[in-house]
């Protein structure tokens, strides 16, 4: 089956900053994607390159096979991005601008759809407001609501939820994996790592440029994380033969890695070997935040 | 052509919604023009033989307010959606740059025209006006704004912020529409001058434009269309060539 996204050898010089160094990567069809990275990693300049609004120095990006230079409208007909900054036309309304983008792709009459976008994007009762008037929240979602006005087989969200309050954040999560069942690929950068944990199979971590970890989610986890314990010790006292495991001491409270919950028991057995006592004891789970400090450090 | 339609229907709306500012304000403005100057000048000048100066007036005032509406228009919008971000919602899509191009130029037509022909009307409580060629008038009308449209994407292309695009409105397009023939007949410049004013492509507009309302021009009409339509074939050719490579637009 055809990528929905392929992009091979890209490069791309800005006048003094080399800002991606030759990316390779590949999102099949109907994968949900994370695409992470710390400020400045170059994930706004590959989603840049992807939606024709920037050319690359050299390489090659393609989606759902069209090239996105030689094949530009069919590229460009089959994707829909939100895009980070908070963009919008003062003169017209909502449902305005969604007219309008729908015709910009050349769909004439889209009112049903938008309809719809309208209700699950909670903007039912702003259809006819001056998008200007609307709060940055609604601002947003009327950026994705414009993003996915002609029904595109990939959707990429560059930071979709930055502003949005919790409750709707959820929502728009929801309509968004709606979508990726009924078969649209997602992309997405966001900030918020636990909301890339949770809904994306599969992360592509970027850190100057390069990417420096792809895979899935749950191997990323596995692969570059640890568990730990904290423990409350009485006597506050470590054992020699867990100094080596020890990450960080606060009081009372060790802090203990381990690579996997079966190294718990040992853990306990030499505790009570040598006569200390544990009053707390928590496990830790790793989560992405580490695998992603852990990699771009 | 839904997506060309579109882009179209959008770029008259946008000008359309802030009338008062898109099309009641250069009205009045050109409007206090004929009144003072036909006021001041009326019983002291006579162009043509057997026309009034405010008819005389007339014309040019209203290609000059064609001229540079046309030119507001497509250079306004283009240098706010630069400048706000919201070009992005032009450029995602599959339109291709001629679509861009043909959008933006006929809704500075429609903008210049609408204007225009306020003006006309407004002028007509001042003066008779008789209209003797009126396919010369549409003629010149068009390619005029047409003209203009396109300098205006190459203008706002270029700029880079709204200071830079003030500095061609008012350091180019406002000298080249004052300097071309509005308020006189280049035959009463010395000829140092008269030879200067026919590098200037809108004194072709303005005269051709005239012709078509009293039959008389200081250059023939065919003539000057010629020039007007290789001017806006050049400029045109210039826009297609930037928006095709994505000029300030796509980095």
């Amino acid at each position: 089956m055809t990528p929905a996204i392929q992009v091979h050898n890209v490069h791309k010089r800005f006048s003094d900053v080399h800002a991606l160094r030759g990316v390779d990567l590949a999102v099949e069809q109907g994968e949900f994607f994370a695409l992470l990275g710390p400020n400045g990693a170059g994930k706004t300049t590959l989603i840049s390159l992807l939606a024709g609004l920037s050319r690359a120095t050299s390489g090659r990006l393609a989606v759902m096979g069209h090239d996105v230079v030689g094949d530009y409208r069919e590229a460009r007909r089959v994707l829909g991005v939100v895009p980070q900054e908070l963009v919008y036309d003062a003169f017209f309304t909502v449902r305005e601008m969604l007219r309008f983008q729908s015709g910009y792709f050349g769909l004439r009459r889209n009112d049903p759809w938008i309809d719809e976008l309208l209700e699950n994007l909670a903007l039912t009762d702003k259809a006819d407001t001056y998008v200007r008037n609307l709060s940055g929240g609604m601002k947003r979602r009327v950026l994705v609501a414009q993003a996915l006005v002609h029904r595109p087989a990939v959707v990429v969200l560059d930071e979709p939820t930055a502003g949005v309050d919790v409750e709707l954040r959820q929502s728009l999560w929801g309509f968004i994996q709606r979508l990726n069942r009924e078969g649209h690929t997602i992309v997405l950068t966001t900030h918020y790592l636990e909301e890339a944990e949770t809904l994306c199979s599969r992360i592509a971590m970027l850190k100057q440029g390069e990417i420096v970890a792809l895979d899935t989610t749950a191997n990323l986890l596995a692969g570059h994380a640890t568990s730990q314990v904290a423990l409350r010790l009485d006597p506050p006292r470590l054992p020699d033969a867990l100094q080596a495991q020890l990450v960080g001491q606060e009081g009372e409270v060790f802090r203990l890695a381990l690579r996997n919950c079966g190294e718990l028991e040992p853990v306990l057995a030499v505790l009570r070997e040598n006569g200390v006592a544990v009053t707390d004891l928590e496990v830790v789970k790793p989560d992405l935040e580490d695998v992603f400090l852990e990699l771009v450090k | 052509m839904t997506g060309l339609y579109t882009l179209f229907l959008k770029e008259v709306l946008r000008f359309w919604k802030v009338s008062l500012q898109t099309i009641l304000s250069p009205l009045v403005t050109t409007l206090l023009y004929l009144l003072i100057f036909s006021h001041v000048l009326e019983s002291h000048v006579q162009v043509y033989p057997g026309v009034s100066y405010t008819a005389f007036l007339i014309p040019g005032l209203v290609m000059m307010a064609m001229l540079q509406n046309a030119f507001a228009n497509s250079s306004s919008s283009l240098i706010q959606s630069k400048m706000s971000g919201n070009i992005v919602f032009i450029l995602l899509p599959p339109l291709a740059y001629w679509e861009f191009y043909v959008a933006y130029v006929a809704a500075s037509v429609v903008r210049g025209v609408v204007v225009g022909a306020g003006v006309g009307l407004a002028g007509l409580w001042f003066a008779q006006l008789p209209v003797a060629h009126p396919l010369w008038t549409l003629a010149f009308a068009v390619a005029g704004c047409a003209m203009l449209g396109a300098a205006g994407i190459v203008s706002a292309l270029w700029a880079e912020d709204y200071d830079q695009m003030a500095a061609v409105q008012n350091f180019v397009v406002v000298p080249l529409t004052f300097l071309s023939g509005v308020f006189y007949s280049i035959h009463s410049l010395p000829p140092f001058w008269q030879a200067v004013s026919r590098y200037n492509p809108f004194f072709y507009l303005i005269d051709g434009f005239r012709y078509g309302f009293f039959g008389v021009s200081d250059v023939p009409p065919g003539e000057g269309l010629l020039i007007v339509v290789v001017c806006f074939l050049a400029l045109s050719l210039a826009t297609l060539r930037l928006l095709k490579s994505g000029y300030k637009l796509r980095k």
